[in-house]
């Protein structure tokens, strides 16, 4: 013991390994009422372990070209010992990413974490956000099945949509005329290299914004009001660890039983994880009668086809990925749109509470019509619910501010 | 620094000024390079040489595909009945008169063609880039609509095109398919990608 305290003191003189430990764990106080929702953001750290983990196994047999890379996936799924079990992880994980980042987000929305002063770690979170947005669609070319290709096809196309520019970007992007070879190779690059090195700075990034504020719980107060007046320690703060690390492990375990079942026994989930048009090499000169792009993108999929009507002389077209833009970056504004007086939905007034009913609806159904085949019908339907989507952020300044809130407690309510 | 210890904030406000402004410059100056590594390589670019094919063999109302610089190219043997139906319907056609250019100063005409029998027309949609679908019958066969004239459906975002490659009216897609420069070098062999002007 006396041993392990000299190592310790001899670190702690030369890099601050207590320090940071305290200031992070044993003595980072966190709200002591954190419930359900509050798992999701230790399982989306768990899960980004799990994604580079697997990766780079993957890696390690994966042939960035485009005449090998169909048939290296292959290889790892009969040949490589083990290596279906490292690639259904890794496929699984993409998907289960963004289900906990989804309901991580959405938990910021019901208890306003978004809000003064936090706004910092929302845009952080935000940055995060899209860069694993990226780092999925740069991914999701690398098998180079039917869907990995014209799925690159169209989203690169979205560049090519901007005025005067547009062309020349798309071009840029590819490198070459069509989906090719370059592209392959360079979406590689991006995938294992790039974004993962931006996305593991936002995820610092993130942590330490959130610990210089400290956390946001269900009752959307500030724990920092009431200090015990000897320590300076939140009377409602409990230390992260070990209350909140063993908490989360309990959610890491339940999470890895509902994970397992997944990998091992529908790892496409019907279509919606791994779609079935990817199990066909990529062939340039055919789309499938059917494309969607994976569930996580199919709200936003759909908005963008609901745009058919040029504006100001200007195509749908580019209509459509400016709107498809904009129902992604809008989150970014939630801090400045909200203007009510509380932040948690616990006490918000009925509008606010049906306001986001809607929202949610809204964003499910987009996701449905998303990977839905285009009818007049679908198109009408994705158009009013673009509407509904839109109007829970451009409205908020207005319907938080007349709602009718209940008055907040000064403590937490468990 | 004199014994003063005084600082003149000027001069240092200056050294910092055009120290950031130049060590911008070149790093502007080396992002270039880099920039530039990304576009079409020199075998990308080379690799755009016209096809030649043999059209004697489509059947009427059928539908070739060939590859020209990686993209799909149809050629579709229109029967009479097929071209009748490309007057009918102009008014729903964003296009009809084929204003943009879309097409080689040959093709703008009704038909959009050299010969009405052959459509040639780059099988990429000009909306995102899928590759439509054919959907020649007539009518609610092939899951359109019931007054569907015949022509092409794009499956990611739901674009129609007629059966001269162009778009209907409100859709996502802007323009009539693009008519690549193509010439005869006989009744029955096409080339594509090369033209009579000598190109």
């Amino acid at each position: 013991m006396k041993r392990t305290s000299a190592v310790l003191a001899w670190v702690d003189q030369r890099f601050p390994l207590s320090a940071t430990w305290k200031t992070h764990l044993s003595e980072y106080y966190a709200p002591k009422n954190f419930n359900f929702w509050y798992y999701f953001g230790s399982l989306a750290l768990f899960v980004l372990v799990l994604q580079i983990v697997t990766g780079i196994f993957l890696t390690i047999h994966y042939k960035p070209d485009a005449n090998l890379a169909f048939a290296s996936v292959e290889y790892i799924m009969r040949d490589v010992s083990g290596g279906w079990l490292i690639r259904y992880l890794h496929s699984t994980g993409a998907s289960m990413f963004f289900i906990v980042v989804y309901l991580h987000m959405f938990r910021g929305l019901m208890y306003g974490s978004y809000r003064k002063p936090r706004e910092l770690v929302w845009l952080f979170g935000m940055g995060i956000y899209l860069c694993l947005m990226g780092e999925a669609f740069f991914g999701y070319l690398l098998p180079w099945g039917q869907m990995s290709y014209w799925g690159a096809q169209v989203i690169v196309n979205l560049f090519g949509a901007i005025p005067f520019v547009g062309p020349d970007l798309a071009l840029w992007i590819r490198g070459d005329y069509v989906v090719s070879d370059a592209t392959l190779n360079r979406f590689f690059a991006f995938h294992v290299i790039a974004m993962p090195l931006v996305l593991l700075g936002l995820v610092a990034v993130h942590l330490v914004a959130l610990h210089e504020v400290g956390s946001n719980n269900p009752d959307g107060i500030e724990i920092k009001k009431h200090k015990d007046p000897k320590t300076g320690i939140p009377l409602d703060g409990i230390p992260f660890h070990p209350y909140y690390t063993v908490k989360d492990i309990v959610g890491v375990v339940v999470f890895l039983a509902v994970f397992s079942v997944i990998v091992f026994f529908a790892p496409e989930v019907g279509g919606y994880f791994l779609e079935h048009n990817n199990f066909i090499p990529a062939d340039s000169l055919k789309t499938p009668p059917h494309i969607a792009p994976v569930w996580y993108f199919t709200p936003f999929y759909a908005m963008l086809r609901a745009v058919t009507y040029p504006l100001f002389g200007i195509d749908a077209k580019f209509w459509g990925v400016v709107i498809m833009g904009l129902a992604v970056l809008i989150f970014c504004a939630l801090p400045w749109l909200d203007r009510g007086k509380v932040k948690s939905v616990r006490y918000r007034g009925p509008v606010f509470k049906a306001a986001l009913a809607l929202f949610v609806v809204s964003f499910l159904w987009l996701g449905y019509l998303g990977t839905e085949a285009p009818t007049p019908l679908t198109t009408t339907l994705s158009q009013i619910l673009t509407a509904v989507y839109f109007a829970f952020f451009l409205l908020m300044p207005w319907y938080t501010k007349i709602d009718k809130t209940k008055p907040e407690p000064e403590r937490v309510t468990g | 620094m004199s014994d003063k210890q005084q600082v003149d904030k000027s001069k240092r406000r200056f050294l910092i000024a055009t120290t950031g402004a130049l060590g911008g410059v070149a790093a502007v100056a080396t992002a270039v390079p880099f920039v530039m590594s990304m576009t079409p390589s020199q075998r990308a670019r080379a690799a755009g040489a016209p096809v030649e094919v043999d059209i004697g063999k489509i059947e009427p109302g059928m539908m070739l595909t060939i590859e020209w610089r990686g993209k799909p190219v149809w050629i579709v043997h229109r029967t009479q009945e097929m071209l009748g139906k490309l007057s009918g319907i102009k008014e729903r056609l964003n296009d009809p008169d084929s204003q943009k250019p879309m097409q080689p100063a040959y093709a703008k005409n009704d038909a959009r063609s050299i010969k009405p029998d052959f459509l040639v027309v780059v099988g990429i949609c000009t909306h995102l880039g899928c590759s439509p679908t054919a959907k020649f019958k007539l009518g609610a066969d092939e899951g359109m609509a019931q007054d569907w004239p015949g022509g092409f459906l794009c499956p990611c975002h739901g674009s129609l095109f007629d059966l001269a490659g162009r778009v209907y009216k409100h859709m996502p897609a802007p323009d009539n398919l693009e008519i690549p420069p193509y010439k005869y070098l006989s009744d029955t062999r096409l080339i594509i990608g090369e033209d009579t002007k000598g190109a």
